[in-house]
């Protein structure tokens, strides 16, 4: 008899075929009496199926039913409560029958789409009767109010065909990153080619992995994620770990409010990222590669998936790539609406069909990543940075920037300027010429928030600083992930801090006190206070929460969700 | 095996030079050496979730606190268990879940809220955990406004001690809860009723009906209770067994989390299968 009790309701034979489409086979030897793999085995064996399971569900029915759960957690053999709290860890997952076959819109109301009129949009809907949630930022800052349509059968999409502008793609100099942008709409492999494409892969298969990893060591290259680690160093300790198998992950769950530049890599250059992951792969000795996409990225993720099929096609992917020895093959992995899960561990444990929530580091995951063993994990835009040097070498690479921050970086600008739009520029490029490389200012300027949610506001004092990795330290800010959104006179700060709040609120995995609930007691604070200047008592009670969420939540989710709101204390942009 | 080849780590701390086995935590380190680090989701029974951050302490050179319950010393390390910083994390902590959820069955909280001086007044209507007592059955009853998602009874059912995975932490932030799939009753589930959840929760969340009963009948009294240890009489394989009496009536079995047979788990049969001990006085003779 089975270990493992599973829900008595049945599922709906439409049920079955989308969890049969995905697990091919039984994974049980029903015969014996006792299945015959237990355990830590058998779960390693089918449990990473169960986030596409659960996608799976969703799409079929418009909602995950205890009868399909049921189905799902008995073929990969996971237990159904375990089943339940990871599913119930997405936005993108119903436990409620929809009622209707209508899709749902998902509005996002962070700040820069709020200033883009999402309010009287989500009005606009509801009256015609669609349904619609209010949704954090959705990465689609350059044109908002931005809009994911959740429908059934793989009917959902990000509209981002349609609403794509080429005046969104700019640079400040040339254009080194974002070069094949725009010559990439319809991202077929030859085009790819023909910009340049397999170069790198093809020097780095001749020159070997030892003299990649001393290359991007020379080069100064550093993770774009945010946190801006050595990339070098990061590969070269992964090629030194013993334990096989390890992996190449690309972490492409941009979901920083403000951010959006990995979705046009995504979408317009998918070869490039699949390019350098395979450099990553044969230079370090992993053999496998995930691509983690958000989930609301449906655009993104379809040209991911035609873009490997083709690169498989072609010898690009696969065994024995380019006629070398070297095997990769990279399998993506749909997201389901949880900024979470952009923590590299919380990544790991939805990859593995787990709740998506940090683990504690020590270990790394050089050392201990995805599935227990080494992993790389990378941001996109870091994986662009590494076939510029393979392909142009280093001196070239730091002919841009500053010693400590070389090469170009990019910039999503967004809310009150003229172009708002994904801009390349070199390291040291000011804020001031950032912005008016953007058409300027639409109004008067009130405040900057540099870095997304997790990051600072700044004002017009600091426009001539340099942004560059050391400059923005030594101020105590972060470039982060490259967001920059821009807020003028005519924007109440007190709304945009009280939905920034919101938002570490909504997006706390829970897991620890300090973040679970120092976010709810900021934002209440927060709400409390509205647009006034806070209390000596509210302006304790703030920096109290703040600290602890700083000083001892688990991951950087909690230890930045005051930095925005105490930054805008301080900077007494509320009054 | 191992033992031959683990090498000693020499540290600092609170100013001390403290030496342990390498592996050792940095609250097994202080604990040997005398230093007090409070914890609530740590249990030497169960795997460390460092989820309650109670147990944050300074440690030089790291940006952020670190866990003591997770964190292995290492060597040359300095740490400080109780400075200025740890203080208000732990106030912090403390004060989150005061205002958060119902401790009035929590003593060894009580004391750590009046050592940090955690002060929950100067919080203005704060989001609380509101929920009715789940009572699905006659063994335990289930008082979530009291539960501060420690994990430990998750971890219990799983693969911490019994593998049944009848409960999981569901939804997200401060949604979330222990809760089995759908919320489904526990009769229903796949619950075997061992109460190991009940075993470790640290704020009385779970609870035995019977204890619970005491309680709403206001005839809760500590003065009139005892504690008698004894072995279990069900199978062979001898669990100690704790049994928690007022006069003379059990509400509680326990086992010690020390103990080198249960590590503090049971069966169904040794937790709640107590009942032929004691007439039941309680039932009316129609009511079979």
């Amino acid at each position: 008899m089975p270990d493992l009790k599973f829900g008595d309701a049945a599922p709906d034979s439409e049920e079955c075929s989308a969890i049969d489409a995905l697990v091919a086979a039984p994974t049980l030897d029903r015969r014996g009496e006792r299945w015959v793999i237990g355990g830590r085995t058998r779960e390693q064996e089918a449990r990473h199926l169960l986030l596409p399971g659960l996608h799976a569900l969703q799409d079929a029915m418009g909602w995950i039913s205890p009868g399909g759960l049921s189905y799902l957690a008995e073929r990969l053999q996971v237990p159904i409560a375990d089943a339940y709290g990871v599913a119930t860890f997405y936005d993108l997952f119903h436990f409620d029958p929809p009622g209707s076959e209508q899709p749902v819109h998902h509005v996002c109301v962070d700040p820069v789409c709020a200033i883009g009129n999402s309010g009287s949009y989500i009005a606009e809907l509801r009256a015609k009767g669609a349904l619609v949630h209010e949704s954090p930022c959705l990465g689609q800052c350059e044109r908002p109010p931005a809009v994911f349509i959740q429908a059934k059968n793989g009917a959902s999409s990000d509209l981002s065909d349609i609403a794509q502008s080429p005046a969104a793609v700019a640079a400040d100099g040339p254009l080194r990153l974002l070069k094949r942008i725009r010559h990439m709409e319809g991202s077929d492999l030859q085009t790819y080619k023909r910009h340049g494409g397999y170069t790198a892969l093809q020097a780095a298969i001749e020159t070997g992995g030892a003299k990649i990893i001393e290359v991007l060591k020379e080069s100064g290259l550093t993770g774009r994620g945010g946190a801006a680690f050595p990339t070098g160093i990061k590969w070269e300790s992964v090629a030194k770990q013993e334990a096989l198998p390890k992996f190449v992950v690309a972490n492409a769950d941009e979901s920083e409010p403000g951010t959006f530049k990995d979705r046009m890599i995504l979408e317009n250059d998918p070869f490039s990222l699949i390019e350098a992951m395979t450099i990553a792969g044969i230079s370090t000795g992993c053999e496998k590669g995930w691509v983690y996409i958000r989930g609301e990225y449906t655009t993104a993720a379809q040209r991911m998936d035609r873009a490997i099929n083709e690169a498989s096609a072609s010898n690009l992917l696969g065994a024995g790539i380019l006629g070398s020895t070297f095997n990769f093959d990279i399998e993506i992995r749909r997201g389901a609406g949880a900024y979470i899960c952009g923590e590299e561990t919380s990544l790991f444990n939805s990859v593995e069909g787990y709740r998506g929530e940090p683990r504690s580091k020590p270990p790394y995951p050089t050392e201990q990543g995805l599935f227990g063993q080494p992993t790389i994990v990378n941001n996109p835009e870091t994986f662009l940075n590494v076939l510029e040097i393979v392909n142009y070498g280093v001196d070239h690479y730091r002919s841009a920037g500053t010693p400590e921050s070389p090469g170009t970086k990019l910039f999503c600008l967004s809310g009150d300027v003229l172009h708002p739009g994904l801009y390349e520029a070199e390291f040291g490029i000011t804020l001031r010429r950032l912005l008016a490389r953007a058409g300027g200012v639409t109004g008067d300027l009130k405040a900057i928030l540099l870095g997304g949610a997790a990051g600072s506001f700044v004002d017009s004092r600091q426009l001539d600083m340099p942004l560059t990795f050391e400059d923005t330290r030594e101020e105590g800010l972060s470039l982060g992930s490259g967001a920059v959104m821009v807020f003028s006179t005519g924007v109440d700060i007190a709304t945009v801090l009280t939905r920034l709040a919101k938002f570490f609120r909504e997006e706390s995995c829970g897991q620890c006190v300090p973040c679970r609930v120092g976010t709810v007691r900021q934002h209440e604070v927060l709400t409390q206070i509205s647009n006034r200047k806070p209390t000596t008592r509210e302006d304790v009670l703030l920096t109290e929460i703040g600290s602890v969420m700083t000083d001892a939540s688990i991951c950087g989710l909690g230890q930045t969700a005051a930095s925005a709101v105490q930054s805008a204390i301080q900077l007494g942009l509320l009054r | 095996m191992t033992r031959d080849t683990k090498t000693d780590v020499t540290f600092s701390l609170n100013d001390l030079t403290v030496t342990v086995p390498e592996g050792t935590t940095i609250l097994e380190a202080a604990r040997e050496a005398g230093v007090e680090i409070p914890t609530l989701c740590w249990a030497s029974n169960l795997t460390p979730v460092n989820a309650c951050r109670l147990c944050v302490v300074e440690l030089q050179g790291s940006r952020t606190l670190v866990p003591a319950c997770s964190r292995e010393c290492e060597p040359n390390a300095v740490i400080h268990t109780d400075s200025e910083r740890v203080a208000l994390s732990r106030k912090m902590v403390l004060e989150f879940l005061d205002t958060t959820n119902d401790l009035t069955e929590s003593p060894d909280l009580q004391n750590l809220i009046d050592r940090y001086g955690a002060d929950s007044s100067r919080y203005s209507k704060p989001k609380r955990m509101d929920e009715d007592v789940k009572i699905e059955d006659d063994l335990f009853i289930r008082a979530y406004d009291r539960c501060v998602l420690c994990y430990k009874c998750v971890e219990a059912c799983g693969d911490d001690a019994q593998f049944t995975f009848a409960i999981s932490m569901a939804g997200r932030g401060s949604d979330m809860r222990v809760s089995t799939e759908f919320e489904t009753p526990l009769p229903d589930s796949a619950c075997v009723y061992c109460g190991n959840c009940v075993g470790v929760c640290p704020t009385n969340a779970l609870q035995f009906k019977a204890e619970f009963d005491l309680r709403q009948s206001e005839d809760w009294d500590p003065q009139r209770q005892t504690s008698t240890d004894t072995i279990c009489s069900y199978c062979g394989v001898g669990c100690t067994l704790e049994v928690h009496t007022q006069d003379n009536e059990i509400f509680k079995v326990t086992s010690p989390s020390d103990h080198s047979v249960t590590s503090g788990h049971l069966c169904v049969k040794g937790r709640f299968g107590w009942q032929y001990v004691q007439p039941p006085t309680r039932r009316s003779p129609t009511n079979h």
